[in-house]
């Protein structure tokens, strides 16, 4: 049986991780597991940027994907970044198992505010389903609403609603009516 | 459908390659990554990137600008984002000046990246799409509908054109010069399956052997002084098309045998390459030289004639085709009028009568000229037999004018009047296109007693 794994790298609060499996379990038909906490991998961190290499977190996770692990989502709250790019949101394989989701830059406190739960939680909600989207191959969406539209700054996170469009979310349902139950 | 845009990511990191391809990918582009120039020339080989980000510093071979000039030559309409972990001005404008579209220093902000790239995209959508009119508008102008006639040898022409146009077959078309080989053999690609590719004249007469080889097959880099890459050639360009060969009967002896290779088998060298291209190309020729001839002479090979002639075609000259000569002529004065902004709605039946007996060695071609020149120099609503006097005083033509049966008086008189209206009344413009002074043409006025 296909199963959604989620998986803390680093500490991350308990909340945090039962609001990802609720995103989960509304969205996707498979049984969702969560796997125990990974440590942030050597190497991982760029001392000169100050922040974790997102493709070595992916790698990570990749590592420690049980078998039947048909999607793993890594959550952390280091700050992730690829080379070309100040920092992610988020990384997803296109189409593939591995995604993962940093929470610094989701919580008020990077931007100097004061911390809000409601507004993380949104924000964690909208975050988990444009990386989940991304491995069951949904690519941005030009509807701004949507979850998969893109991101490039916390603003256009908080534009977003908690959904996909019907374009998305149809694409979406459409991998788990295959007869038995794999993703087309 | 969503168009999925190919884009290239060169460099030598492998994490940085693979990081920004995976992020591409989440907005639903193509990626492909190459760790060098040279495997980029590869891939640029075969795809045609909408975009390439190329990373200036890479160690050994080829740097950012070289790989960039490389893959400009193979595409030179390809968009190039250098990439640099260390700006610096110098580099940025060498890099702007040949030929990048953007310099961006890394890491940048996710949200410069997007605008950047959605802005390229936009431009290559727009400049897409004007392509898509333009080739409707060409392949409107080329259908057969549009070749003007009621001669019943060049209805039987166009019903053959209508039945080879999706065939890959040969053909080829002889004509004397302006009789419209050309647009045949565009009304026979725009008709057929191929109409969404190329079409591609080549002009066989107008290069010597060598550039014209090089013209036709393309050249590798170094194949001879000035060679400063790989160039593809007219058949390459016309791949999934169709490729013109225009005055055939004028090539070489060596291009008529790496032409009969191509036509054989489809496939060619480029000048000093090693590796062989190859194609699917419809070939279409034409010469105003009767081939069969030449054959027969030993100056054109007779086992490439035969390949060149599986479909023949022979487009009989204007003057056999006489009642064609007002449709066309109507049908040029309505469209070079509307071309050249001029109120000319048509012409009379005199200058009609004219332009029918006229011989036309130039053909249709020069029936064309001839219009164009007496819409440009006439100032009357309709061209008239007047617009057209020029036409018989013309080198060897042998069209005759007959003379009326007046005295030399009356007959002065009258092209004076002739000229004064098409002058609209001005003396001085008359003058001077009867080649007299104005004192003269006022002395004639007051002879012949014209108002003026």
């Amino acid at each position: 049986v296909n199963t959604v794994c989620v998986v803390a790298i680093g500490s991350v609060p308990a909340q945090v991780l039962d609001w990802v499996e609720g995103v989960a379990v509304e969205w996707c038909p498979w049984p969702i597991r969560r796997l125990p906490a990974l440590g942030l991998p050597d190497g991982a961190y760029d001392a000169k940027r100050g922040q974790y290499q997102s493709v070595e977190i992916m790698k990570a996770v990749a590592r420690c994907r049980p078998s039947d692990a048909a999607r793993i989502l890594g959550v952390t709250e280091v700050d992730l970044a690829i080379p070309m790019l100040t920092f992610v949101f988020g990384q997803a394989q296109l189409d593939g198992p591995v995604a993962v989701l940093s929470l610094c830059r989701l919580r008020q406190e990077f931007y100097g505010l004061a911390g809000e739960e409601g507004l993380l939680h949104e924000r964690v909600v909208k975050e988990v389903l444009h990386e989940l989207g991304h491995t069951f191959g949904l690519t941005h969406c030009v509807e701004p609403k949507c979850a998969m539209s893109l991101a490039t700054h916390i603003g256009m996170v908080d534009n977003k609603e908690e959904r996909y469009c019907a374009h998305c979310g149809e694409q979406l349902a459409r991998r788990f009516t295959s007869p038995d139950g794999e993703p087309l | 459908m969503k168009k999925v845009w190919p884009i290239l990511v060169v460099d030598d990191e492998e994490v940085m390659c693979e990081s920004m391809a995976a992020w591409l990918r989440e907005d639903g582009y193509r990626v492909d990554t190459a760790p060098n120039g040279q495997n980029a020339l590869e891939l640029a080989k075969s795809t045609d990137y909408a975009i390439c980000f190329i990373d200036l510093k890479m160690p050994g071979g080829m740097d950012g600008i070289e790989t960039m000039m490389e893959i400009h030559r193979i595409h030179p309409e390809a968009s190039i984002i250098i990439i640099t972990a260390y700006a610096t001005v110098d580099t940025a404008i060498q890099a702007m000046k040949e030929g990048a579209q953007e310099y961006i220093v890394k890491p940048c902000h996710p949200q410069e990246i997007s605008m950047l790239v959605s802005r390229i995209l936009k431009l290559l959508k727009k400049l897409q799409s004007e392509n898509a009119i333009l080739r409707k508008k060409i392949s409107r102008q080329y259908r057969h509908r549009d070749i003007i006639t009621k001669n019943p040898r060049m209805e039987e022409i166009l019903a053959l054109t209508r039945d080879i146009a999706s065939l890959r077959s040969t053909v080829l078309i002889c004509g004397d010069s302006g009789t419209g080989k050309e647009l045949i053999a565009r009304a026979i690609h725009y008709s057929g399956e191929r109409a969404e590719k190329r079409f591609v004249s080549v002009s066989c007469a107008a290069l010597t052997e060598t550039l014209l080889e090089s013209e036709l097959f393309g050249h590798e880099k170094g194949a001879f002084t000035g060679a400063e890459g790989q160039t593809k050639g007219k058949f390459e360009l016309a791949d999934g098309g169709t490729i013109f060969l225009d005055e055939i009967g004028d090539i070489s002896p060596k291009l008529q045998a790496d032409l009969l290779r191509v036509l054989q088998e489809r496939r060619f060298y480029r000048v000093g390459g090693t590796e062989e291209v190859s194609v699917d190309v419809r070939v279409i020729a034409a010469t105003n030289k009767n081939l069969a001839k030449e054959v027969q002479q030993g100056c054109f090979r007779d086992d490439l004639y035969y390949r060149l002639n599986v479909i023949e075609i022979r487009i009989p000259p204007l003057r056999e085709r006489r009642e064609d000569i007002p449709l066309l002529a109507e049908h040029f004065v309505e469209r070079i009028a509307s071309e050249l902004g001029k109120d000319i709605t048509g012409i009379s039946g005199g200058a009609l009568k004219l332009l029918i007996e006229h011989d036309w060695p130039g053909n249709v071609r020069e029936l064309e000229n001839v219009i164009e020149r007496a819409i440009v120099t006439s100032h009357n609503g309709t061209l008239v037999e007047s617009d057209f006097a020029w036409l018989n005083q013309r080198g060897s033509s042998a069209q005759s004018w007959e003379v009326p049966d007046v005295p030399l008086a009356e007959m002065e008189r009258r092209v004076i009047l002739a000229a004064l209206e098409r002058k609209r009344g001005n003396v001085r413009d008359a003058a001077a296109s009867l080649g007299i002074d104005r004192s003269t043409l006022y002395d004639k006025l007051k002879r012949y007693e014209i108002a003026h």
